[in-house]
């Protein structure tokens, strides 16, 4: 569904994006995740056609990004990490613009908008100014929008930045479900517990680059699934094992209270960069 | 001035002046909102539409703004008693004046990366011309390598024409040229643009 050969985005001397490969296939919960400033927004950009490659291509259900660019704009839905809602039209309104701008026939739109207030539960706000609803409504309007002219991809940006822990999960069934109907969703996140959560397969990215990519427990297995956490002067060092047997063992030797737990993608991220989140 | 009083004068140029700026502010400045602050464009960008349907629409909401605003200055102008001649041109030369700032007002709201410059192409670029250009007095007392870089500007044009038209004197054919070329230049400008992500 979504191929990505050697794709690369220079911003002046910046390597923003720095020369990824990646293959998304047709029916995929996809998650790049990566500390601010990886290069998840840039890949995605570069993707939905708001940012031209400096160099690599990539394709969308077989059409050129570069090249086939009304036919890849059809393929797509395009969820942004920031509210671009018209601010002074009604919820009705933004879904019927954008109907518009696909080209919908009329009664296309109309059908079309009331499947989708019905799906991300925003009937009864239909005609209200977008400027009146919820953090938490805004987004599932934006995603009922880029839901609107049936894509085959769907693209998330961030897609729970910013929201309470309820609207999050309500988000979540919300990509499940659509993905449960044939979807394939790329989303980036930072949150790593969204990822685990929600992906199938996990893109680690840092620095512009894919450093590490499988399932969750694929990343897990690779760095060893138990860890072993020390506390020496201030600073904790964690140990990775392949099971709980040897991380025992280990922890035997030592002379001092450790703590062993089964890792989780924190772990593998920072065992991958040497770095956390959000440094 | 040639006898007619200075209401005579002054209606032309400030009705020129009105469409000039009313065109280029309403879109340079919602434009480069919707481009910067509300990210709105992103939805025009990403949808199956091209670059020339994007500035098409963007410039004829700017020109019907613009004549809107022309046409209230007019009938102020007609209740304070201006008497002036109103025609088929007249409008047509406000139009193209509309279209062609309208254009401008795309290539500076795609091509400026803050709201703050935006104001400062007003202040440096638009201001200015609405003094020199023959709106409020006549450019002829002017020197003479100034009267020249003046002729280049459109909105000398704008206020010349119409005022030519207003007395019922017929106006230079070549105004109609200089409108054209620049609405082509600045529209064609504002396509390209468009057309250039990042």
């Amino acid at each position: 569904m979504i191929k990505i050969n050697q794709l690369t985005k220079y911003y002046g001397k910046i390597k923003a994006v720095n020369g990824i490969d990646l293959h998304v296939g047709g029916g995929e919960i996809f998650g790049l995740l990566g500390p601010n400033g990886a290069g998840k927004t840039t890949t995605i950009r570069m993707l939905t056609m708001l940012a031209k490659p400096s160099g690599g291509k990539a394709f969308i259900n077989g059409y050129e990004i570069t090249r086939d660019l009304l036919k890849v704009k059809k393929e797509i839905g395009v969820v942004p990490q920031y509210m671009n809602l018209d601010i002074e039209m009604t919820t009705w309104e933004n879904l019927e613009l954008h109907g518009r701008l696909h080209k919908m026939p009329k009664d296309d739109r109309r059908k079309r908008i009331q499947e989708l207030l019905d799906y991300v539960e925003l009937r009864d706000r239909a005609g209200d100014l977008v400027g009146k609803l919820s953090g938490g409504m805004k987004r599932r309007l934006m995603v009922a929008r880029a839901l609107m002219h049936y894509p085959h991809v769907l693209f998330l940006d961030e897609p729970t930045v910013g929201l309470d822990p309820q609207t999050r999960r309500r988000i979540w069934d919300l990509i499940r479900r659509m993905n449960n109907d044939g979807m394939t969703v790329l989303l980036t996140t930072h949150y790593i517990e969204e990822s685990e959560m929600l992906c199938h397969r996990i893109g680690i990215m840092d620095r512009g680059q894919l450093i590490a990519l499988g399932t969750p427990e694929e990343l897990k297995k690779r760095v060893g699934e138990v860890v072993v956490e020390t506390l020496n002067q201030g600073c904790t060092k964690y140990k990775f094992f392949a099971d709980r047997e040897q991380a025992v063992k280990y922890a035997r030797s030592l002379k001092q209270n450790v703590i062993i737990r089964e890792s989780n993608l924190e772990d593998v991220f920072v065992e991958l960069t040497g770095r956390k989140v959000g440094d | 001035m040639n006898g007619g009083n200075y209401l005579q004068f002054v209606v032309p140029g400030i009705i020129a002046l009105s469409a000039m700026n009313t065109s280029f502010n309403t879109v340079g400045a919602s434009l480069n909102m919707s481009r910067l602050y509300h990210k709105t464009l992103e939805e025009y960008l990403t949808a199956p539409i091209s670059a020339f349907s994007i500035v098409l629409g963007n410039v004829l909401a700017g020109s019907l703004r613009g004549i809107l605003a022309s046409i209230i200055i007019l009938g102020l102008a007609f209740v304070f008693g201006a008497k002036i001649t109103v025609n088929f041109w007249f409008f047509l030369i406000i139009l193209l004046t509309c279209f062609l700032f309208a254009s401008l007002g795309v290539v500076a709201a795609m091509t400026i990366d803050s709201h703050e410059d935006m104001s400062n192409f007003s202040t440096f670029v638009i201001l200015p011309m609405s003094f020199l250009c023959g709106t409020f007095f006549s450019s002829e007392k002017l020197p003479e390598f100034i009267r020249y870089f003046i002729e280049l500007l459109p909105l000398t044009h704008a206020s010349q024409s119409l005022r030519a038209i207003a007395w019922g004197y017929d106006f230079p054919a070549v105004s109609l040229l200089v409108f054209l070329g620049y609405s082509v230049v600045l529209f064609a400008a504002g396509v390209i643009v468009v057309r250039k992500v990042k």
